[in-house]
Parts: structure tokens; sequence; C-alpha cells
């Protein structure tokens, strides 16, 4: 009996407890935020890096001049570091100034001046720590002093330092350092004054003194200058608008010369003390721990004092609780703690656990956790609203699109392909077949695919409506999309009932005869229409996409063959225009038609020009109304050619328009503040969370279910005496039979 | 004739292995110390249970190697079909839109439609072939009953016939073909597995997984054998030079890990099918070759330990006394060779392959979830379970894909287990000296 | 000193002392690595450069967006991809081999430098730091597997012929028909999801709570064929004649069983076991991957996706290190457990 009522006590006890806590218990109740990345990050260095993954961590790190507004809409830039926006001066040629409405072909350079704030500080970093005499500290470091030395944190002492307009300059200097991987080197060169020869000069000092450290604050940039302490200016050729976006972005955060002197010291790169692992910014979080196998923790910067929660919003933010902390100092929590999660399922159980505070939904794995309402309106599946886990939607600045290569002489537009020594015999010998191209012919073929692609199947199916169908590649919320019946695609959808409906399939077969293949089959050779996508899907769910695709296509009676390849050699191909169809995508830099528009202008040509128009579109006119359009401001005049523009588009199909997905984005009840913003990547720093909420909430989703132990517990033990029993009757026996008489 | 045969590569080494196979069968039924074993294989209830069950597999998988292609308007589709697909034509072309659960019909998640009055109104829509013809729900289980019973009747009488003439197993034989017969008879009007993510039929896609199975349990030993058998046998019987080269060559390829290898090996292939579109003329054939380049991989990677085992036992029977005086009298190696050392380690041979079946086929499940698998539009074993691991985490929970693919490849690994070890112990010497 | 305490002085002359024997083939043994592993070297090179060119890796880690072709050269050029891939015939000499991608890459291996993977870290770093984790599962889940199967197995020998050993040899042939994937997603559905007796995924510090779901998969995934393999091993030292010798002084069958049979099959055990040892360093690719812990194994994925040479490279000449370290010490093992065996 007492061992029972043991029994039953220690099951109280540890009924209580919660089980499968993945954090260590001493965090609970802290302001703490639980996220999760997917993939490891190459760069943190923010000259670098350029990927989403990395800017999950580093705009939050760095405090680039400036930052998209978190609750306005449509998306607005605001000052981060800045005390106020750039003020734009604009030259002409001979350097004298021009009214700022002067015409843009005037316009020979733009000087954006820039002010920062005064007293902002970097995080604390043993970079900056001075010695009794003042002198930096570990500016002569020896590698055995570095024996224990794990992680910047390891050293005694760290120190600070105040945030000047030169670690700006220095940093738009970092962009054009030869030993870094650039990635905007190539468009900031060909506007930001002096940076080409800037790279060229770096070159040539490195060639000269190979194995000195590349001093920068040394080497001028004409283009960028330090005015006094928090000003600097940057200059510009010619009037490029869409420059400022680019100053949201961490290429333009400040750097300290030090940071790089200090990581350049023998010793610290076989350690992975670099600056592309230990980042060293003014930002509002510092990164405290890094351990991309497993886990990488931000923590609050103890010195950052310049920012306050947004007082104004949208419409509908103040009753949705948005401003609530309105004028609070940012950062509103203390760490944030992001776990390596590379598997989906467990990152879904792990949030449903009450593990993760917020779960981006962003594969289709999680798409049954959502409805979509009558009115289109996505909600949370019942037993999720029963957790208090809500769901706030938005368009992603973003388009999937499956693109005709331009240079195929069955789909494409027949555009010339300027032979390049790298392109295999093979593809030459069928670019020859040019001369049966009929432009006409391929139009018909590719609009009758466009409408045959049922693209609200493929949402519904695929992405259980996190998504909604391109009409164009401009996204909603984007400058030039237009809602309604003048936005869409009339080559597929016909306007019904105050809704675009896609044509009827028979439109698509009509068109498919008028190109000359009816029902699917050449007219002339009496040979069936194949078509190759090219695609470097070959993960898990990837089967039923391609498996949709070629189902579109047999409504046609079009054969579809996919070539699935891995990404390198997918590149290659596109790269040298041997592909018919492919899938592909483009994410937003900044949110401005020109960087959607470009992707399909002659001069972006992937194959004869190596620029990221991957389908080789090219039509004259399309390109002359894109040069204009590209640096106007937003204007009715502006939307007047963009229109065209897209009239142009349509007819010509270039692109299967694909879709824009929509960001879904769930959390839990004790997380405030979230609003999806798909330009912002700094975010952290807004949400806040009720730390003892969530502790409630844990312990009472997680209570440890016991009884299958106890259960095969107790199982155990029969067998093991039933073992016993039956072992003992045996030696029995046998004794008994030995000592009988034979 | 509207249609042309169509031989992919692993359909041609199938039927050489085939016709291998036959070979050795009649060699075997014609020396009688030959035929002693599998009567004692025979005369197990278990190897022959589990005989009749991979038949009925082997009988899927060979009626799916049997490709043509119909013919339209005087060409040739570029779509290849085989005789299975044609046999279950109903199953292959009734898709519905999206996810269904078994023998449903509805679909498994709600959406919204609008009614006559044109309000938009949330259902689970009807399914456009399973259970069409019922007007409500409430007729489901009577219907889904009623055909149970009629499948089950069939099978049974089947299994009646059968039995006149067959006398044994009869649990077994009764078991399967009342399993058969209700299934047949639920599919021609449900999908008794349910459907997939774009609609296909999951019992359909089962089946169709079972000859990607076989062919890589199967078609990897063809690789295997011959290396095996003549760099092990060589190894142990000219020894010196020979057997430093032979073992060098086989632990250098076993100390590679082996995921890594086939990975590396596969990557390579791939690249190499895809410098080369013009090879194939349908999209099958370069799934099938990717396929027959898996096989030869595996094969390359697994020959290592059979080839060791052959070596260690060639070592032992060339010490033998008669084949020391085979050697004395001037007998050549070739002749020795075939005549006195190959009969005498055939039997680990046989052991190896049937053992090594069942791991293969594991195998491409592993090798599909790493990415160097077989062609994802394939479908197989390895690719069902990879989607399915994601309907996991679906709310509710898409279970049958990974049920279906679970218990599929457990009856068809079980069998070969089973029978494997009834192969192994009726021609195991040690096992046999009583 | 080993000679002088021996009981008969003169065996010492005839062989000699035990340990110089075993220093002596332990460096013949690592002589004839060195060729296996050039030779291992040699065809990952080849396997991983018929599919990929110095180009493609770099547009591979360069990503998507504004790649130009400076930026490959100069990433080929940071990262030592700039030079012929075998021989150089521009360079005169030695020089033509040893300043080539492959004599460049591949002759610090040998002195255990694996250099920086593509992406810029510290291989040989990053392999001691994830060591720890894949020893934490794959150590446990070895020595407590080992113990278990053995058990089991002894168990269905002792019950041999009976029907709890049909029942065991179906339940182990049931087990292993079941893919290895399979036991890893309904483990974490079961344990971790529905009944919260642990976290779904993840590695703390320190954490037994995170260990305990990996390793009872790895133990459950592995016990049907090596409990099987166990039993026909027992089986097999059963029917010999010490046995009967041994029943016949009156032992009972447990003695039988743990003193004679046990001991007598270690050899054939051992040549399975010890060879596997170093290896769990390796870890295991599915298990890591699945539940999130930062080994070896998860490494070697993540390389395999990312096609990073470098990794790919180290892993394997690593993965073939400790393989030929495991086939030495099989060797040592046997001179333990049987003294007569020698070492030759």
């Amino acid at each position: 009996m007492k061992y029972i009522a043991g029994f039953l006590l220690l099951t109280l006890l540890t009924a209580c407890d919660v089980w499968n806590n993945p954090y260590p218990s001493a965090d609970a109740g802290k302001a703490i935020l639980y996220t999760a990345f997917t993939e490891r990050p190459k760069h943190l260095d923010p000259a670098q890096a350029y990927s989403e993954n990395e800017y999950a961590f580093l705009a939050n790190i760095y405090a680039p001049p400036l930052q998209y507004h978190y609750l306005k809409r449509p998306y607005q830039l605001v000052p981060q570091a800045a005390d106020s926006m750039p003020v734009i001066t604009y030259l002409d040629s001979r350097q004298r100034q021009l009214p700022a409405d002067a015409p843009a072909e005037k316009i020979a350079f733009s000087v954006y001046e820039i002010h920062i704030k005064p007293g902002m500080h970097y995080q604390p970093h043993p970079a900056f720590a001075r010695d009794a005499q003042g002198l930096p500290e570990y500016f002569h470091l020896k590698p055995a002093d570095l024996n224990d030395i794990h992680a910047p944190g390891d050293f005694s002492h760290s120190g600070t330092r105040v945030v000047t307009a030169a670690d700006y300059v220095y940093q738009i200097k970092r962009l054009a350092n030869p030993q870094l991987h650039q990635p905007i080197f190539g468009v900031m060169s060909e506007y930001i004054i002096g940076l080409k020869e800037y790279a060229q000069t770096l070159q040539q000092t490195l060639k000269k003194h190979p194995d000195d450290f590349l001093d920068l604050t040394a080497l001028p940039l004409p283009g960028v200058t330090v005015v006094n302490e928090t000003t600097y200016r940057i200059t510009i050729h010619g009037k490029y608008p869409q420059f400022a976006y680019w100053l949201a972005m961490p290429f333009f955060a400040p750097m300290p010369p030090e940071a790089e002197r200090f990581y350049a010291q023998a010793g610290m790169k076989e350690r992975n003390l670099t600056l592309d692992w230990w980042p060293v910014g003014s930002g509002p979080y510092y990164l405290s721990q890094n351990d991309p196998n497993r886990l990488m923790v931000l923590s609050k910067n103890p010195d950052y004092h310049s920012e306050l929660y947004p007082a104004e919003g949208e419409a509908g933010d103040l009753p949705a609780g948005l401003l609530a902390d309105a004028g609070h100092p940012l950062p509103l929590t203390d760490k944030v703690v992001f776990t390596l999660e590379k598997e989906t399922i467990p990152y879904w159980s792990k949030f449903l656990q009450g593990y993760y505070d917020a779960s981006g939904i962003s594969s289709d794995s999680f798409d049954q956790a959502i409805q979509v309402t009558g009115g289109g309106e996505a909600s949370v599946s019942g037993a999720m609203q029963a957790q208090g886990i809500t769901l706030s939607t938005s368009v992603a600045t973003s388009t999937l699109y499956t693109g005709f290569n331009w240079l195929d002489p069955v789909v494409g537009g027949c555009g010339r392909h300027i032979p390049s020594p790298q392109s295999s015999p093979l593809m030459d010998e069928s670019k020859q077949s040019d001369s049966t191209c009929n432009p006409e012919r391929a139009r018909k073929l590719r609009q009758a695919i466009s409408i045959a692609v049922d693209f609200e199947e493929f949402i519904s199916i695929f992405a259980n409506g996190r998504g909604i169908a391109a009409q164009s590649p401009i996204p909603p919320g984007i400058f030039g999309y237009r809602e309604g019946a003048a936005g869409i695609n009339s080559v597929v959808y016909d306007w019904v009932n105050g809704a675009p409906e896609r044509k009827p399939l028979t439109a698509a077969k009509r068109l498919l005869a008028e190109a000359g293949y009816p029902d699917g089959v050449d007219e002339k050779t009496h040979q069936p229409l194949v078509i190759n996508l090219d695609t470097t899907a070959s993960g898990v769910g990837d089967k039923a996409h391609l498996d949709w695709m070629r189902k579109q296509f047999n409504q046609l009676g079009v054969q579809l063959v996919v070539r699935s390849t891995d990404y390198n050699r997918f590149q290659d191909k596109v790269r040298r225009g041997d592909t018919q169809m492919f899938y592909y995508g483009w994410n937003a830099d900044y949110p401005d038609p020109e960087n959607f528009l470009f992707l399909l202008d002659g001069a972006q040509g992937k194959v004869n020009h190596g620029g990221e128009n991957a389908s080789n579109y090219s039509n004259p006119e399309y390109d002359r109304l894109f040069n204009e359009m590209k640096n106007m401001e937003n204007s009715p005049d502006r939307q007047l050619i963009i229109d065209r523009m897209l009239t142009i588009l349509h007819d010509d199909s270039p692109w299967l328009w694909g879709y824009h997905p929509k960001n879904y984005v769930l959390q839990h009840g004790w997380l405030y503040n979230v609003k999806p913003n798909v330009m912002a990547t700094n975010k952290l720093k807004y949400w806040r969370v009720d730390a003892k909420l969530r502790d409630e909430r844990r312990a009472q989703w997680n209570k440890p279910v016991l009884w299958p132990l106890w259960l095969g517990g107790s199982a155990m033990l029969l067998f093991a005496l039933w073992i016993w029993h039956v072992l003992r009757q045996r030696e029995n026996a046998r004794s008994l039979q030995d000592n009988s008489p034979v | 004739m509207n249609f042309i045969p169509v031989i992919l590569w692993s359909d041609a080494l199938v039927f050489l292995l085939l016709a291998v196979s036959i070979a050795a069968l009649c060699y075997v039924r014609r020396h009688e110390h030959l035929l002693l074993p599998w009567r004692r294989v025979a005369k197990s209830r278990v190897a022959m249970g589990s005989l009749l069950v991979l038949s009925l597999f082997l009988l899927v998988g060979g009626l799916d190697t049997l490709h043509y292609r119909v013919a339209l308007n005087g060409h040739y589709s570029p779509e290849v079909l085989s005789v299975f697909d044609k046999l279950a034509e109903p199953l292959r072309l009734q898709t519905e839109k999206t996810y269904s659960a078994p023998l449903a019909m509805t679909l498994y998640a709600m959406e919204s439609t609008t009614d006559a009055n044109g309000r938009v109104v949330r259902s689970y829509p009807r399914l456009k072939y399973g259970g069409v013809a019922l007007t409500s729900s409430a007729q489901r289980n009577g219907d889904i009953s009623r055909r149970a019973t009629l499948g089950a009747l069939a099978g049974l009488f089947i299994a009646v016939l059968v039995l006149l003439r067959v006398k044994r197993g009869a649990l077994a034989i009764v078991i399967i073909t009342v399993l058969i017969g209700t299934t047949v008879s639920l599919s021609f009007a449900y999908h008794v597995l349910g459907t997939d993510k774009v609609g296909q039929d999951v019992l359909y896609l089962s089946l169709k997984s079972i000859r990607t199975g076989l062919i890589i349990g199967t078609v990897t030993t063809l690789v295997t054998l011959p290396l095996a058998l003549f760099l092990g046998v060589a190894a142990g019987y000219f020894r010196g030079w020979v057997d430093d080269v032979i073992q060098y060559v086989y632990t250098v390829l076993s100390s590679i890990p082996s995921v890594l290898l086939i990975a590396a090996a596969v990557l390579m292939m791939q690249v190499t099918i895809d410098t080369h579109p013009g090879w194939f003329a349908t999209s099958a054939a370069r799934a099938d070759l990717r396929l027959v380049f898996l096989c030869l991989i595996l094969g390359m990677t697994s020959w290592t330990g059979l080839c060791r085992l052959l070596r260690g036992e060639t070592l032992k029977l060339r010490e033998l006394e008669y084949i020391q005086a085979a050697q004395s009298f001037g007998v050549s190696s070739m002749r020795i060779l075939s005549r006195h050392i190959l009969p005498n380690v055939m039997h680990i041979v046989l052991i190896a392959l049937v053992m090594d079946f069942s791991g293969l086929v594991l195998a491409e499940a592993v090798l599909s979830y790493v990415g160097v698998g077989v062609d994802p539009s394939m479908i197989s074993f390895g690719t069902m379970i990879n989607g399915a691991r994601l309907e996991m985490a679906r709310e509710p929970m898409v279970w049958w894909s990974l049920a279906a693919a679970f218990s599929f490849m457990l009856v068809l690994v079980l069998a070969a287990n089973l029978f494997a070890d009834a192969v192994r112990d009726a021609h195991d010497p040690r096992l046999n000296r009583t | 000193m080993y000679c002088a305490s021996a009981r008969t002085p003169a065996a010492c002359k005839i062989t000699p002392p035990y340990n110089i024997r075993m220093i002596a083939y332990l460096i013949r043994r690592l002589l004839y690595a060195l060729p296996i592993l050039i030779g291992v070297n040699l065809l990952t090179f080849a396997l991983f450069f018929v599919v990929n060119t110095p180009d493609d890796m770099a547009r591979m880690q360069l990503g998507v967006k504004r790649v130009t072709p400076e930026a490959i050269v100069l990433w080929k050029q940071q990262h030592g991809y700039d030079k012929p891939l075998m021989i150089n015939h521009a360079a005169a000499g030695a020089k033509q081999f040893t300043n080539t991608i492959f004599w460049q890459k591949s002759a610090s291996m040998f002195v255990l430098d694996f250099g920086y993977s593509d992406d810029g870290r510290n291989i040989s770093r990053e392999i001691v730091t994830r060591m720890g984790p894949s020893l934490s599962i794959a150590l446990p889940t070895f020595l407590a597997g080992l113990v278990i199967y053995v058990s089991f197995a002894l168990l269905m020998t002792l019950f041999r012929a009976t029907a709890l050993d049909i029942a065991g040899v179906t339940l182990c042939v049931m087990l292993m028909s079941i893919s290895g994937l399979f036991y890893i997603i309904g483990g974490q559905f079961l344990i971790g999801k529905l009944w919260h007796l642990v976290p779904v995924s993840g590695y703390g510090g320190g954490g037994f709570k995170f260990v305990v779901l990996p390793v009872v998969i790895g133990i459950i995934g592995g016990i049907g064929s090596s409990s099987r393999w166990y039993r026909a091993i027992f089986l097999e030292e059963i029917g010999r004649d010490y046995v009967r010798t041994a029943r016949a002084k009156g032992l009972s069958e447990l003695q039988v069983l743990f003193i004679h049979v046990l001991k007598n099959a270690m050899i054939p055990i051992l040549t399975g076991v010890v060879v596997v040892i170093p290896l769990l360093f390796m870890g295991s690719l599915l298990t890591e991957s699945f539940f999130g812990i930062p080994g070896l194994g998860s490494y070697t994925i993540d390389a395999i996706n990312a096609q990073d040479f470098s990794v790919v490279r180290a892993m394997v000449f690593l993965g073939s290190l400790l393989y030929i370290a495991g086939l030495i010490l099989t060797d040592i093992s046997y001179t333990l457990v049987d003294p007569r065996v020698r070492l030759s």
C-alpha cells in the first residue's frame, strides 16, 4: 500500500512538471523571444550578406540610415540611424545646383546628405576595449593570447564607442573591397561616383602589399565624403530615386574600422573569429551566441537608446492594439533565441506546443491549419483558435513565375542568340532552326498555355489559398499594381461579376489550333507537341507539383516533359538559354515597380548580357518604355507608362505570371505587436512577449502523458517475472530428470 | 496495331534477369543435389506462404514492366504506359482534385462554394469519382459493406477453385484472395486507400511503387554478382598480387561512407543525363535510366561484402585435397575454378542475394530522403514516404499515404525476409548436417 | 622488463614480447593505410569534379542574385580553385603536380588539417565541436543497443525452438522490415507530440532529455537485424561439443549460456561490432537531421546538399580513416579475447 501511495505521489509531482521544454528552465519568465531558423546563414558581414535568412539576423544587429515604417502602408521609408530623411540635391554636369523638379535627363549628379543621430553607440565588443593608457587593448594579440577564446565574449574586457559618419563612409568603401564577396558592387559601381575606380585602386594596393592589412580609411572615395562627425554625403550619377531603398539595407550600415583591424589579427580566422561570423553593429541587438548548427542568440544592445516604438500607423492599428506600446524605447525584448529547425514536422510540433512564439507558414505543410472563410478571409482552425493562436496575412513582394525562353524556336519570340564560346554544339544546332520560327504562332501557343495552366487551382491545392494569381509581374502593394477590372490580364481573364475569371479551356484550345497545333499535334509535321520544363525541384512534395503541371498541359493535349536537375545545372541551362520553360522566382529588393519590370528588360537578357532577365525577353517598345519609367518618381504619368508596358507583356505572355505568395504568420496569444511587413526585416525589436502567460500555457499544453510509461514498465516487469518463473520450472524439471533412474 | 512496345533499359535488364533465372532453374532441375535444398524450401510453410505473396508482387511488377506507347493520329504518344497501367486504368485516370481519405466520398478539406442563392457556403465538396453513385453520406456505410462482402465472396470462390487443385496453405490462399477480392470490388467505386495531394489514387501509387522496389532489389544484384563473384574467387584462388590489388580496391570502396559515395555518383550521373537530353525519347526513359544508374551505383557500393566472403571461402577451398590434387595433375586454373570452386561457393552467393534484396528495397527510401534516390517523377516507396512526411504535419493529419507505403513495404520486405531465411536455412551446409 | 618477469625465459627468445609485436603490427598497418587513403582521396576528387566545375561551386556559394563573372573569378581565387585540377602544364618540375587543386587540397589532410569549407569556416574546428553531439547520441545507442540485443538474443537462445523463440524471431523480422524513416517519424509523433515526454527535436547543453528519443529510436531500429544475428551466432556455438560437455558436468542452462557460449561467441561478435566503434564519431545522417542534432551526420548531409566539396572530402577522408582504425582495433581485440590469435 505504501508503495502504491508513493507511486501516486510521484506521478502527481511529475505531472505538474513539463518534460519536453527544449529551453533551460532558468529562462522561464524572462522577456525572451523564441523563434527558429531553417538554414544556417552563410554571411553575417553586412557588405556580403544578401539573402533573407541572413537578414533575419543582420537587420536586427546593424542600423542603416533608413528603414521601412513598421505599421504604415504602402511601405514608406523612415529614418532609423539618420535623424531625418536624406536631403537630396540635384546637380547638372557642371556641378550647378538644379531645382528639385528638374527633368531627369538634365540631372548629372544627385547628392544625398545624411545626418545621423548623435550619441548612438556600438554594441559592447573587445575591439573597442581600451587599456589604462586609453589605447586599444586587443590590437596586438599574440596567437597564444587566443588560446581560450572562442567568441568575442570570451575576452575579459569590452568597450563601446559613439557611431560616427565616418563609419558609414567606411562601410560604403568596403562594398568595393576585392577581398570580400561583393554582391551589390556591380549595381552600386554604376551609381556611386568613383566606386569602380576605387575597387581598382584597392586591387592594386593589394597586389603591391599582399600581406598587409588593407586600410580603407587611408584611401579616399570621391563619391562619399564625411562632412562632420554626424553628417556624410553620397554622390551618385544621374537621378536614381530608388537609391533611398538601398539605404535601408544593411549594406549601408556603419562599420567601425577597429572591428576589421581587430579581426585581421593572426589566429583569429582559424578560430572563426571574423567579421563574417561575429558582427559588430550598432543596432538594437547584438549576436551573443553564435552556434549556427543549433542556436543563435541575439541579446539587447545595452547602449541602444535611439529609437521609440512608432506612435502612428494605419487606421486599423489602434483597435488592433498595435499602438499600445507607442513611445516605449525599443527593443521590447531582452533576448531573441533562434533555434535551428531544419525539418518542418518538429518545427510545427514545437510551435503548437508553445515553444516558438510565432511561426511563418512558409512551407505548404502547414496550410491545413488555415481555413479560408467565405469572403476569402483566412483564419486558423478551431483547435488552434482554442489555443489562442492568431494569424496575420500579407502578400509578399515576390513573384513565382514560369518563364518561356525567348530564344526557343517553339515557344520563344524568335529572339536572337549571340553565340558565346561556352555554348554547346547541340544547342547551336537547335538555334539554327530559327528560320522556322514564327513569332505569331509562338505567341498564340504561349497565350494558350497561359490560359490552360490554372493557377487558381494551383494556389488552392498547393498553397491552400496562400497566394493570389498574378496578373503581371507587379504584386499588390507595389506602385503600378491596379486593382479591379483595369488590372486584369485580358489575355487570360475576363472580368465577370466583379471578379476576374479565367477564360475557359476552349479558348485555350482555339488559340492552340490557331497556333497550328490542333489538339496538341503539329499540323505540318503531325508530330505531337512536346514542351520541356526545367526545374530544380527534386525535393519533398515536388513530385506533386510536377504531376499537376503535367495534368494542366494534358488538358490541351500538349505533352510536358519535366527535366528536373540540380541547382547548378539548372542555372547553367538558364544562363546558356538551353531551356524551353523553367520555374523561377524573384524577391524584391525594394518596393518599386522598377525592381520587377527590369526582369523583362531586354538589356538584362541572361544569355546575351548576363543580367537578371532569365527568359531573355526583348521587345524594343517595352525596353523604351522601361527606360523612361525607370527613374521616374511615382506619379500618374508613371502609372500610365506602366500600364502600357503591362499591356505589351500580357499580349506577349513571356511568362506564366504565376502567383504572388501570401505570407501567413501564426502567432501565440502571448505575442504582441506582430504586423506582417514584407519589406522590413528588422521587425523583432517591435515585438513584445507576455512571458508569464506563455509559461502558464506551456505548462497547460505539455503535461506529460505517463500511462504508456507505466504500461510499458509493468509489461516488462510481468514478462521478466514470467521468464524467471519458467526458467525455474525448467531447472526443477531437469534436476528431477537427472535424479530419476534411467 | 495501335501501339508499339517499348523496352526501357530496366525492362531489358529484368528480361535478362528472367532469362538467367530460367536458365538456372533448368540447370537446377537436372541436378538432384542442387534440387535437394529447394525441396526443403518447398516443405516450409512459411517459405511457401511468403513465396505466394512475393509472386503476387512479382506479377504486378512484371505487368508493370511490359511497356508500350499508344498510337495517336499516326504517331506515338510520348507517354509510356505499361500493361499494368492499362489494367488499372480506372485507378490511374480517376484523379480527384486533392486529398481524400480512404473510401471517402468527399474531399478531405472544406472548400467555399457558392450555392444556388449566391451565398458562400463552406462544405466538403463531393469527389468526382469516389462514391459518385451515392446520393447521401448515409448510404455510404451500407454501400461499402455490400461491396466488400461481394468482393470477399468472390475472393472466397476463387480460393475454393484454387484449393481444388492445390491442397496446401489453405489459410494463406483464402486470406490473400479475400483481401484482393474486397479491394478490387471496392476500388470500382471508391479510392480504397484515399488520394494524395494532386488527387491520384494512393492504391495505384502503391502498386506502381512495387516495380521500382523490385527492380532496385533485383537489378542491383546483376551488377553485384559478376563483380563480386569474379573478383572474390580470383583473389582467393590466385592470391599474390591479384589478391593484393583486389583487396586494395574493395578496402578503398568500403572505407568510403556509402551514402557519400552514392550521393557523389548519383550527382555525376545526373549531370550526364542532363547534358544529353537527346538520349531520351520520353520522360519515362529518362527516369528509367536514372533508376538503372541508381541500381548500378548501389551495386558498385554493395559488392564488397560479398566479395570478401567469397575470397575467404575460396581461400579455404583451394587448400582442400582434391583441388590440390587437381592442381598437381596440371588441370587448368579456369577448369578448376569453374568445375570445383564456383559450384562450391554458389550457396553463399544465393544466400547473399536473397538477404540483400530487402536491404536494398529499404535503402531506396532513405536515399530518396537524402535527395539522391530515384527520379522525383518516378513512383516509388521512397518518394511516397518523402511526400508523406509533410502530410504528417498537416492539421488534421493525412495519414493514408504513409500508412499505405508502410504496409506495402512491410509486406514486401517481410515476405522477402521470410523467404530469404528459408532459402538460407535450406542451403546452409552447417544447418543441414543432421 | 617483460621478459625478465616471464616464467620461461626461453619462450621470450622465440617470440618478441607482446608489446613490441603490437607496435610493429601497428606501424605496418598504418603504412598500409596510406595507399588506401590516397585511393579514397583520388576517388572522391574524381567523382566530385566530374560533376562540378569550380565555376559551379562558386555560383553555388555566391547565391542567386546579381552574380557577376568577376565575382566568380574572385571567389575561385580566394578559395584556391583557380588552378588546374590534377596536372599543371604551365608549371615546371614537381610544381606540375603540386600547384594543382588536387594537391593543394589533399596533401594537408594527411596531417589532419582539413582547411576551410567553401563558405569560409574552419573545418577541423567544426569537426571537433560536432563530434560531441554525434557521440552523445551514437555512443549510448551503441552501448545500450549492444546490451539489449545480446540479452534478447540470449533469451531467444535460452528458449530456442519454443513459441517464445518463434515469436521473437518473427518480431525481429517484422522490425527489420520497417524502414528506419518510419521509426523516426513515428517516434517523434508518438513520444514527442502526443505524449509530451521529451522535446520533439533539438539539442541543448547537457540535455539528457534531448538524447533519450533518438537513442531509443536508434535502439529499436537496430533490434531486428542485430538480435537475429547474435541469436544465429549463439545457436551455432550451443551446438558444439564443449557445450555438451559443460552440460554433462551439471552446469545449469543459464551458466552454460553465460559462461561458455557468450565467451566463445565473442570473436564473431567482435568482428561485427568493433569495426563500427570508430565510425560512431561520424554520427547518423538520418537521426541527426531529423532531430536537429548538430553532429557530424547532419554536417555531412548539409555539405552534400550545399555541394560543399571541401567538407564532403574531409568527411570522406575522416570516415575512411576511422574505418581503417576500426579494422585495426578489431584485430587487436581478437588477441585480447583469444590469446591464441597472433597478430600478423
